[in-house]
């Protein structure tokens, strides 16, 4: 359907763009057709969102020349980007969340008409033409703050298409969605195609790399490094191709589950949120859960870690009856949690390292009322090492790293508590690729050989068949589903979850 | 995580009797039943006339920061706004004998849209916290003005009649059972002729829903392609100019002008928006609902006057009412207290 002799819709040649003495994109081009599905991928940091900001003109390059339907045209601005037809759907989607849907989606286009006046009936119509067109349904008259993040990012497409968008830029659209509501992204989006609309899909997972797009660019450090149709492409190529490296993927063997059980769930209730959940962790496993938000998932962690109130039903550690009623005591019996948001819910960002890590264990660096900081130093540079921490020093401050070092910081501190237990939540959600693999190997290594049982919650499938030994899945406060060994696959678990979903969801 | 389930109709909208003004309205007859029960010489002509009257200069006030809270701003210059015009547009008329009614209020409005405008300015281009901005110029102002112009009250005796007959002027006027006359103020028809100008500016323009786009999201504002710049000038020149209107006007009713007149009014404003449904987090508030507030704050202030209690302890009322309202606002968005 695409033939070269097509003139691309928009083409950036040779684009430099340099922040102060931070080169972020480094003589790059990019041209994409009209109505294709195009993806964009590399890790964070290099330079896909640059790029993005250049074609919807909120960057202007240093160097290169942006040429549209053939025709070169001068710098970008917004203004000319969204003349050109060009939308750009940012992760915050960039709605009014106290502004109603209608509103939400016609307010850009009567700015761009120059209106003066906002006509209500026309809104209306407008607003209902183009859901219907998307085929979904959402409450018009509703304040944007209260349709869930999928409804909010349908809002942010539906007002691109409304725009009159040619083409669509997704920056990591897939982030804070589950997988069903993947799917229906995905339906989204080839409709969109089929109306002769390009997509540009910013992604660095790897499921929709080679689902979705006809053709692939990946970026590195700045730079372009491989492009073409996704054809031309598997697996191991693009992690090459992103990661500058081979990667490795296979299947995580625990030990032989023997003795007593590291963690233990005894028909725990929560109510409205669990519901008689019983399950063992033996040392050395690492046990994945997964399932719709609002199916436990997050709710079982917080059990386990004395942060739900009105938990029955017991929670064993090495067989010792420890059911936490606070932080306190889940630390004191060796579970330590890692939540799924750790900038606003884990680390001290403006804080070293070494403050950062020792902040749950700090009993053990105390004498008296005083803070022992060489024990303190030397606990904290031994964990530096073992999580192998990219950074200068343990003195630097956390907001300092990348997402992969901080996600190091997060669950070295839990080490340096001598957990017993840890459990992840969403444990590689904002890393990139190269980093995702060393924080699984130092997950594996210190569940095989200090014992450590592992509760791994994510939505990212392939992360948890190549990294559990099981998986449990879980629907409406209930474990309904369990995977392993050689049934462990992401078609598996990928059914189980759609199985589970509730019936009662009409997706449009 | 479906979106349809939520959904009855397409419309899906809150229904009228769940919207804050719905409730605010629910609040101030409670209130008023409950005064008028504890002194029923609240129902009558006379207090209600005067209640009204009350309202008319704090309602203007209020208008304008309405419009800088909807904007994810908070305004606490239009005090100092309202004397700098009310005064040096008085001082004028007096020292250079000048008369008339339209061309004064035009320059107290000019004299504080000007203010507004450097409100705006310092806001937008040193991207600055509104509330600090504000209290800088509000200090700045009134310092200049009792500095340069004079802190010397002009009393009824040089006030100009020209401004005495307009600000005396009533609808009606009617005789109570003690034989003394009272009306209705005719600055009233301006109070409701301002709100629904600004009602409908803030309803049905792009520059009315671009206060409350740039509220709700400054970055998204600024995406979308609205001149936010242009924005922030309209949000605080308007409020500047309605401080200055407000200023001559209220100076006009009581016949004199202070030159340290409102102080502390900008707790009374603040809190009667807030009262009204206006979120301190931007992109919420109506025109309707702040009316409601001004007058549940003045009709309960009033009260506390008739029970004869002492305007220190008025304070603390209002004081309470604006933590009050702030909680129940934020416990609607949702969003914590920081």
């Amino acid at each position: 359907m695409i033939t070269s002799s097509q003139t691309p819709l928009i083409e950036l040649r040779g684009i430099t763009k340099r922040f102060g003495g931070v080169t972020a994109l480094d003589d790059v081009s990019l041209s994409i057709m009209p109505g294709e599905i195009h993806c964009l991928a590399g890790e964070n940091g290099s330079g896909k969102s640059t790029i993005i900001k250049v074609m919807s003109g909120v960057y202007r390059a240093d160097a290169g020349t942006i040429l549209i339907d053939g025709k070169p045209v001068g710098p970008l601005d917004p203004v000319k980007s969204t003349h050109a037809g060009i939308q750009v759907i940012y992760q915050d989607f960039s709605l009014f969340p106290t502004l109603t849907v209608t509103e939400n989606l016609t307010l850009n286009t009567f700015l761009g008409e120059g209106a003066a006046l906002v006509d209500r009936r026309r809104a209306r119509r407008m607003a209902e033409e183009v859901l219907d067109r998307l085929g979904v349904d959402l409450p018009l008259d509703a304040a944007v703050e209260t349709l869930p993040t999928s409804g909010r990012q349908l809002v942010a497409i539906a007002r691109a298409v409304l725009a009159e968008a040619r083409l669509i830029v997704m920056d990591e659209p897939t982030t804070a969605l589950t997988g069903r509501e993947v799917e229906r992204l995905f339906r989204i989006t080839r409709d969109l195609q089929s109306h002769g609309i390009a997509i540009l899909f910013v992604s660095h997972k790897m499921r929709e790399m080679l689902d979705l797009p006809e053709r692939l660019t990946v970026f590195r450090n700045g730079r372009k490094v491989a492009e073409g149709p996704i054809t031309d492409f598997d697996e191991a190529a693009i992690t090459r191709a992103m990661t500058g490296q081979e990667l490795a993927r296979g299947h995580y063997e625990a030990p032989r589950q023997a003795g007593t059980p590291r963690l233990e769930f005894r028909g725990v209730s929560v109510p409205g949120e669990l519901a008689e959940v019983s399950l063992s962790l033996w040392p050395g496993e690492v046990v994945g859960v997964s399932g719709l938000i609002g199916s436990g998932r997050t709710e079982l962690a917080l059990a386990a870690f004395g942060m739900r109130p009105g938990v029955s039903g017991h929670i064993l550690i090495d067989g010792q009856p420890a059911d936490p009623q606070t932080v306190q005591d889940a630390i004191a019996a060796g579970i330590g949690y890692v939540p799924e948001d750790r900038l606003s819910e884990g680390l001290f960002l403006p804080r070293p390292i070494r403050d950062n890590s020792i902040a749950a264990s700090i009993r053990r660096f105390t004498r008296g009322a005083w803070l022992d900081r060489r024990a303190a130093a030397a606990a904290t540079r031994d964990m530096f090492d073992r999580m192998a921490i990219a950074a200068p020093s343990p003195e630097v401050p956390v907001a300092t790293l990348s997402g992969g070092n901080q996600q190091r910081v997060m669950i070295g501190r839990w080490l340096m508590t001598q957990a017993r237990v840890l459990i992840l939540n969403g444990p590689t959600v904002g890393v990139d690729v190269g980093s995702k693999a060393t924080i699984h190997a130092i997950i594996h290594r210190m569940a095989r050989e200090e014992g450590l049982a592992v509760l791994m919650i994510s939505d990212d499938v392939p992360e948890l068949v190549a990294n559990c030994n099981r998986v449990l899945t879980m629907t409406a406060g209930r474990i309904t589903g369990e995977l392993s060994g050689e049934a462990l696959t992401e078609d598996a678990l990928n059914d189980s979850l759609r199985l589970n979903a509730p019936a009662a969801e009409v997706s449009a | 995580m479906s979106l349809i389930h939520a959904a009855p109709a397409r419309r899906g909208g809150t229904p009228w009797w769940g919207s804050t003004e719905a409730m605010v309205a629910g609040v101030l007859l409670l209130a008023m039943a409950l005064i008028g029960t504890i002194n029923p010489a609240f129902w009558s002509l006379d207090n209600i006339f005067s209640l009204l009257r009350s309202n008319v200069v704090i309602g203007i006030m209020a208008l304008g920061v309405l419009l800088v809270m909807i904007s994810g701003g908070i305004d606490v210059s239009f005090p100092a706004f309202a004397v700098a015009a009310m005064y040096l547009v008085v001082r004028a008329m007096v020292e250079w004998g000048i008369s008339g009614v339209a061309l004064p209020f035009l320059a107290a409005t000019l004299i504080g849209a000007c203010l507004g405008a450097v409100n705006a300015t310092i806001v937008h281009r040193l991207r600055m916290i509104p509330l600090i901005v504000t209290l800088g110029t509000a200090a700045m102002v009134r310092g200049l003005l009792n500095g340069v112009v004079g802190t010397s009250n002009v009393n009824i005796n040089k006030y100009p009649d020209s401004l005495i007959g307009f600000g005396s002027t009533d609808l009606v006027t009617l005789t109570n059972a003690k034989g003394a006359s009272f009306g209705l103020t005719a600055t009233l028809l301006l109070y409701l002729g301002l709100a629904l100008a600004i009602h409908l500016v803030l309803t049905r323009t792009m520059i009315g829903r671009s206060v409350f786009a740039y509220g709700a999201s400054p970055e998204s504002a600024k995406r979308v392609g609205f001149r936010t710049g242009r924005t922030l000038l309209f949000v605080y020149v308007t409020a500047g100019a309605l401080a200055g209107f407000a200023g001559l006007l209220h100076s006009s009713m009581i016949w004199m002008a202070n030159p340290r007149d409102f102080v502390g009014w900008e707790l009374d404003v603040i809190a009667a928006v807030v009262l009204g449904g206006a979120s301190i987090f931007g992109g919420r508030g109506s025109v309707l609902g702040t009316m409601l507030g001004v007058f549940t704050l003045v009709m309960i202030k009033n009260s506390l006057i008739l029970m004869g209690i002492d305007t220190t302890w008025q304070r603390v009322v209002v004081g309470a009412m604006l933590i009050a309202a702030v909680a129940l606002t934020a416990l609607r968005d949702r969003k914590a207290l920081v």
